[in-house]
């Protein structure tokens, strides 16, 4: 319900920014943004208004996220293996 | 005899299956019953092939109230002119052998305005090769239409009528360049929805482009269609209906600008799913497919021509998206598309 | 730095899904999750997503969708408004809704003035180039949209612009599905979008009150798949906890600026949802303060008028609130697909974009599209 899409702050005047979104540029609203905007800075624009400063290490962290799941998975897996071969082990 | 009740509404107009319920109902029905040798109504083709002697002659016409009148990338003088001689080009004629013109106009309509958008008729006709031979003027009272309506007629000469639907399993889709231009870019201009960079229409009198394509794999070609109103989405859908095939489609494949792109996921619309009037969609036997985009490729409208599909037999009149993550199916859009918040 | 095409990798993309196929597994029986986000829907419908889940995992769509839940009632205020000659701004999703008799497109059609806005602030702009006509801004959507709304309000719009609110406000649906009768869900995947306004702290006591999963996940197609591994993981694992996944955008908090805008110019009241019936505190309506802008009592809006026309017979077959709740599909409904398509729609869940059913119509549920060989 949210049609929410990440854009690069070019230019500010007053309230009203200049917001980049992959070459096609649009002027955004920064009255309710939650943090202090700066040019180069990523925010997340719904309906003409900034609704959030998108931090930068925050894709990284967010990468690593993604790393953490598939990680905890795969040890979920490894257990599992191991608890089948220690059964196998002692039916044997 | 059924009575027709309600009334038109603008989706009637967006040129997905609302338009073409319409069209059916009220228009084809009796029309397509009346003795025509030829391709007629019946066919809802880009234009009419009459037969005469051993060769064919291809009428199209077409009604133009777009706005805004000035767009980025045209106006409505251009796209009065390419509208008509891309539609004879999809049938096979690609030098006209004339254009009418006709318009309306509403009382206290600008002079300069009209000579600006003359001026962009006469131009594009030069561009396309073509001449307006006769045309028609009429003004109506302030209110009674809104500003302007041009529309235009095209004759050509084709000995072998292209047709859409005619696709076989195996064959390639092919389009000519980029996506959306034109739709998203009216569309951001339409709602003031102040999008400053790269958008701007297509708008392109393709009738060359055509012809190098049929002088190179005139056989090969199984079935041309222009993507204007409803988008690729409506015209792979009528083409694979009509054919009785199923298309896959490669959504990675397809060429997008990046301004299109960007523009698409802000609004909520799909650039599938909007005018483009500068383009085409060929079907094409698979071992001539590289040839056809290498030849595209040469022409200047045609750079960025790509495959970007295949014709199978399971689920005819379907077009199966391969979104690179999955498949999904391509819906036919229902009118026409409009910006979302969600 | 950010190409969001980053979250796009269809390689993490398919390591993620074959995690989650794994957890699914070892949990070995079907296990039912919901989502209450339309845009959620719509990106995994947009991306095909649907055929990378497991078939053991059903992702249901709850009542995520603000157009669909949008009421009759709130519709027909709207149509009303607008035939009374009013200038009717409103986005693009609510321009087909159906109301008692028509939706704001069908009074366009017989010469009602109505404008599609991409903005609150659109809207606005229209009120200020046309001083003598009152232009009223139908205001849909959830509470991402609402602080848009909330923003335009507060700074001084003109004397003939005023706000008709049919905004809705997320969280208390939640409660309302997972007291639901016949509910399956383990879990719930929210908002990311209306997360960065409220925070992720908002899922917190629901967490506690029914022991179920929380995840808030963002909307590219790796994020709602990170979001699914994590909440099945937590099923798996039986820790019913609030685990955000989205920290480009969603914090503990959230946006304090924005709800202190939020709850200064709205009021959550009980009101009713579309098929949902009643959910207490799920509209927000203007304070009192705000009387000035605010549609309802600017103008009588009569609507006892549309109901003199006796419903479509069909509205009482319309499933709508129980495929919003997730208990049933669109293949349960009689009128799926045979009177009820997008040309003429019945229930909301036809009409949106988001709408379920109006997405299983158009993608054709959820076929099994693997098995198409494209010839070399």
């Amino acid at each position: 319900m949210c049609l929410g899409v990440p854009g690069r702050v070019v230019e500010i005047r007053g309230s009203m920014a200049t917001v980049d979104f992959w070459g096609v540029r649009r002027q955004v609203n920064l009255d309710i943004v939650d943090e202090p905007v700066q040019p180069g800075d990523y925010i997340l624009n719904h309906v003409g208004f900034a609704i959030r400063r998108i931090p930068d290490e925050s894709i990284a962290e967010t990468l690593a996220l993604y790393e953490v799941l598939l990680k905890e998975a795969e040890e979920d897996v490894m257990a599992a293996d191991v608890r089948g071969e220690i059964e196998a082990g002692s039916r044997s | 005899m059924s009575a027709v009740t309600g009334r038109v509404s603008l989706k009637q107009g967006g040129g997905g299956r609302a338009m073409r319920a319409l069209i059916e109902r009220l228009f084809i029905a009796d029309f397509a019953s009346m003795p025509f040798d030829g391709v007629g109504l019946a066919a809802m083709d880009d234009g009419a092939a009459i037969p005469i002697g051993n060769e064919f002659l291809i009428v199209t016409t077409d009604s133009h109230v777009i706005k805004p009148i000035f767009f980025p990338g045209g106006d409505i003088g251009r796209i009065s002119i390419c509208g008509t001689v891309n539609d004879l080009a999809m049938m096979g004629a690609t030098r006209p052998l004339g254009l009418t013109c006709g318009v309306i106009l509403e009382e206290g309509f600008d002079l300069a305005l009209l000579e600006r958008i003359q001026q962009s008729l006469v131009a594009t006709c030069r561009e396309a090769g073509v001449v307006v031979i006769t045309g028609d003027t009429k003004v109506m009272g302030r209110g009674e239409v809104d500003g302007i309506v041009i529309n235009t007629t095209g004759v050509g000469m084709t000995k072998r009528p292209m047709r859409d639907n005619a696709l076989e399993p195996g064959d390639r889709i092919v389009v000519t360049g980029t996506i959306g231009d034109h739709g998203l870019a009216v569309m951001a201009a339409r709602h003031g929805l102040e999008l400053e960079g790269d958008l701007k229409s297509d708008v392109a009198p393709i009738n060359s482009l055509i012809e190098a394509a049929l002088h190179a794999c005139g056989d090969s070609i199984h079935a041309m269609k222009d993507p204007t109103r409803g988008g690729l989405a409506s015209a792979l859908h009528e083409m694979a209906a009509k054919s009785v095939v199923g298309i896959v489609l490669n959504e990675q494949k397809v060429p997008l600008t990046d301004a299109v792109r960007a523009a698409g996921e802000i609004l909520g619309i799909d650039p599938l799913h909007v005018a483009n009037e500068g383009k085409a969609v060929i079907g094409v036997a698979a071992n001539a497919a590289d040839a056809l985009v290498a030849t595209l490729r040469t022409h200047p409208l045609g750079r960025d021509a790509a495959v970007i599909g295949t014709c199978v037999t399971e689920r005819p009149g379907s077009i199966i998206l391969d979104t690179g993550f999955g498949r999904r199916l391509l819906a036919e859009p229902d009118g026409e598309p409009l910006p979302r918040i969600c | 730095m950010s190409d969001p095409l980053k979250f796009r990798d269809p390689e993490m993309a398919r390591s993620l899904a074959a995690t989650l196929a794994r957890l699914v597994d070892d949990i070995g029986r079907p296990v039912a999750v919901m989502h209450v986000c339309g845009s959620h829907e719509q990106a995994i419908a947009k991306f095909g997503l649907r055929s990378l889940f497991p078939k053991n995992l059903n992702v249901i769509m709850g009542p995520g969708c603000p157009v669909c839940v949008t009421d009759v009632p709130e519709v027909d205020e709207g149509v009303v408004l607008a035939e009374q000659g009013v200038h009717i701004a409103t986005y693009g999703d609510m321009l087909k809704v159906p109301g008692t008799v028509k939706s704001l497109a069908d009074a366009q059609a017989c010469g009602a003035k109505i404008h599609v806005v991409y903005s609150p602030s659109q809207a606005v702009e229209l009120a200020r180039r046309m001083p003598e006509e009152e232009v009223v801004f139908f205001a849909t959507g959830f509470e991402t949209t609402a602080v848009a709304t909330a923003a335009v309000i507060v700074d001084n719009p003109p004397k003939n612009f005023s706000v008709l609110s049919a905004h809705k406000y997320i969280p208390p649906v939640m409660e309302i599905v997972a007291e639901m009768p016949g509910s399956r869900v383990e879990g719930f995947l929210a908002a990311g979008h209306a997360a960065t306004i409220t925070g992720w702290e908002v899922f917190e006591p629901f967490v506690l009150r029914h022991n179920l999963p929380v995840v808030v996940a963002g909307f590219e197609p790796l994020d709602i798949l990170a979001g699914l591994v994590e909440l099945v993981a937590l099923i798996k694992d039986g820790t019913p906890r609030v685990v955000n996944t989205f920290p480009r955008c969603v914090t503990r908090e959230g946006n304090m600026a924005a709800q202190v805008e939020l709850w200064r110019v709205f009021r959550a009241t009980g009101g009713r949802w579309r098929g949902i019936a009643h959910v207490p505190n799920g509209n927000l309506r203007l304070r009192d303060e705000w009387a000035h802008v605010d549609a309802r009592k600017r103008f009588t809006i009569d609507v006892t008028g549309l109901w003199n026309y006796a419903p479509p017979h069909l509205a009482h077959e319309c499933i709508c609130g129980d495929i919003m709740a997730g208990i049933k599909n669109p293949y349960d409904c009689t009128l799926f697909n045979k009177s009820c398509v997008p040309e003429t729609p019945v229930g909301a869940c036809m009409v949106s974009n988001e709408g379920t059913c109006k997405i299983w119509h158009l993608y054709g549920g959820v076929p099994d599209l693997s098995e198409i060989e494209v010839p070399a």
